[in-house]
């Protein structure tokens, strides 16, 4: 299968988001040592950017309280990214006096996200973050710009996507070098995908891209799909599908990464990554979790014994 | 482009029960579809006329088909793997049937002990038998994107198949990935070559999800023309050969797509969930499907 034929990327960058991300939305806690453990072990497998930690209070996220631990624990492997989320200045400023080279800030599309989530409106969190790119520019580190609710809100419901479009022009001319947009609810189809990017694209060049999908529908391989079909090169996952769902109790959050790297296999797309190595880390991460993976292809592959 | 419509056949009531570990009793079997008769789904897949030495979550395929409201407009096909099942299924009112056969010899060997040809010469006794009678028969190719014994299925095989059941008289063919291996890439190649043996109209896709990549295979085949997709509500049957993992796609997440691409499908969502929150409580399990396990918190 020739991906080029097909109008596909030929490579994939895979940004891994389950240490951050998928813990921070886990129920259970680890403690600092497994963090530690399940990031050095996906840093041998392949994947070219691992987010680690979020530089916030542990007052309001508990679960990444050990963020200066793991920054400093962990192996740096050559040619591996490890961006951490700083929602401010504060946040930056410990972010790189525990080693941080690479950080990321998140605006949201919809108004009323921006003010449950971080108490403040668009414009406010975009001043805010105006303040982190401009130190990160001047110690020339590179700043990931994430916009939630991208496909919808679980307050404001429907999100237009000229409003996706905005913020992330925003962030981009704040000099985010890459924008990855968020299915926070994991609401959208590949019907809203193609017309929210659709309105990106106008303003924001296809190679800075990128598509954080939740699968809380199922709806998440499909749209990741409809996105890389326009051209869109950069796909966050989780693994092992690591993170719930905030706003549907139980439901299920992050794609997993292993059922990604699967298809982009069978698309004949490069990533640079081993499969097998990173359902390795899936089991390891959920053992110690004490729960299932929500990684089919981690289900069917264990039960099987074959990874096909 | 998208098709505009999207049939939807319901396999449920059969592929799915005969898939699960939980038997149910016939009055759930006949509530399942008679609910599922009420959401807008077009075609719902009875049960099976199968012996019940082989497959005893379907034997009681006669009362089942005798219990159910038909409602008008609504087809109710049932599985014949011989003569012997057709006409019992056509003296218990079935009015649609369908065949199964492989695109993989050693799945036809482990499954109906038999070659590929043999399997289509014991249908061609069907299908004359269903000329006959003016039946609409269904035909189903198994293993499309891959065997869990021959592991590789080349897309020529699966055509090849296809052609000889459309040929026999089957008025439509669904091609079913049957251990779930399948990725956009290889629905692509194969359907690529199916059609140009079976008119795209005649299609149809029988995806598993048991490796997450049903609804993005389902995607390939629509953008492709393919405009019929079977579903099991609450994703009901696991998969036989691997443990623990999952089998069909999950009408409601299939349904969520197609509304949110704008594809008429005739089907109400919330209807559908209530019925697979009905199955899955009878079968004291929770539901495989994403949407409902989502919807019900919000």
């Amino acid at each position: 299968q020739e991906p080029q034929a097909s109008g596909l990327p030929e490579y994939i960058k895979i940004v891994e988001v389950g240490p951050r991300d998928g813990l921070q939305n886990e129920k259970v806690i680890v403690p600092t040592d497994t963090k530690i453990a399940l990031i050095n072990q996906l840093s041998k497998t392949g994947l070219p950017a691992i987010e680690v930690t979020s530089f916030v209070s542990s007052k309001w996220v508990p679960q990444m309280a050990d963020h200066a631990e793991v920054m400093r624990g962990i192996e740096r492997h050559p040619g591996v990214q490890y961006p951490v989320l700083t929602p401010n200045l504060q946040g930056f400023h410990s972010a790189i006096a525990a080693g941080a080279t690479e950080v990321s800030v998140f605006g949201a599309a919809s108004e009323s996200f921006s003010k449950m989530n971080i108490n403040c409106s668009i414009e406010e969190s975009i001043e805010r973050f105006e303040e982190v790119t401009k130190s990160a520019r001047n110690m020339n580190i590179p700043v990931r710009g994430y916009v939630s609710c991208a496909l919808g809100c679980p307050y404001e419901g429907n999100v237009v996507p000229d409003k996706v479009a905005e913020v992330s022009k925003r962030l981009y001319s704040m000099g985010c070098y890459e924008i990855s947009l968020g299915d926070t609810i994991g609401v959208g189809t590949p019907g809203s995908m193609k017309k929210m990017l659709e309105a990106v694209m106008k303003e924001i060049p296809l190679s800075a891209l990128a598509v954080h999908c939740h699968d809380t529908y199922g709806q998440a391989l499909a749209n990741i799909l409809t996105a890389i079909q326009m051209g869109v090169a950069v796909v966050d996952s989780s693994v092992a599908g690591l993170g719930g769902c905030p706003y549907a109790k139980g439901a299920t959050g992050n794609v997993a990464t292993e059922d990604v790297i699967y298809m982009l296999n069978g698309l004949g797309i490069n990533t640079g990554v081993n499969l097998c190595a990173v359902m390795e880390a899936g089991n390891f991460i959920c053992k110690a979790l004490n729960k299932k993976t929500n990684s089919k292809v981690a289900q069917a592959s264990f039960s099987t014994g074959t990874i096909n | 482009a998208y098709p505009k419509r999207v049939k939807v056949v319901e396999v449920g009531p059969r592929d799915g029960l005969q898939n699960e570990k939980n038997v149910v009793p016939t009055p759930v079997k006949i509530n399942l579809i008679n609910m599922l008769s009420e959401t807008g789904l077009q075609v719902i897949e009875a049960t099976s006329f199968v012996s019940p030495k082989w497959v005893p979550q379907m034997a009681d395929h006669t009362e089942v088909m005798q219990g159910i409201n038909k409602l008008p407009g609504i087809s109710y096909p049932v599985l014949t793997p011989n003569l012997k099942g057709f006409q019992a299924a056509v003296a218990a009112g079935a009015k649609e049937v369908s065949i199964f056969g492989a695109a993989s010899e050693l799945f036809t060997q482990k499954n109906i002990n038999c070659s590929i040809e043999e399997s289509l010469e014991r249908f061609e006794e069907v299908m004359k038998a269903a000329r006959e009678a003016s039946i609409p028969v269904r035909g189903y190719v198994s293993c499309v994107l891959g065997c869990p014994y021959e592991g590789k299925i080349s897309a020529a095989k699966v055509a090849e198949v296809s052609k000889k059941l459309y040929s026999m008289g089957c008025y439509e063919i669904s091609l079913g990935d049957t251990i779930g291996v399948g990725t956009p890439g290889s629905m692509r190649e194969m359907l690529t070559a199916v059609m140009k043996e079976v008119p795209v109209g005649a299609l149809a896709v029988h995806c598993h999800d048991t490796y997450g990549q049903a609804l993005a295979n389902i995607l390939v085949a629509l953008q492709m023309g393919v405009s019929v997709v079977d579903a099991s509500v609450a994703g009901l049957g696991g998969c036989p050969y691997a443990k623990g993992a999952s089998g069909n796609v999950a009408t409601e997440d299939l349904v969520y797509m197609l509304n949110g691409l704008g594809i008429h499908t005739g089907v109400n969502l919330q209807k559908l969930m209530d019925t697979g929150t009905f199955i899955c409580n009878a079968l004291n399990r929770k539901t495989n499907s994403k949407v409902s396990q989502a919807s019900c918190r919000l």
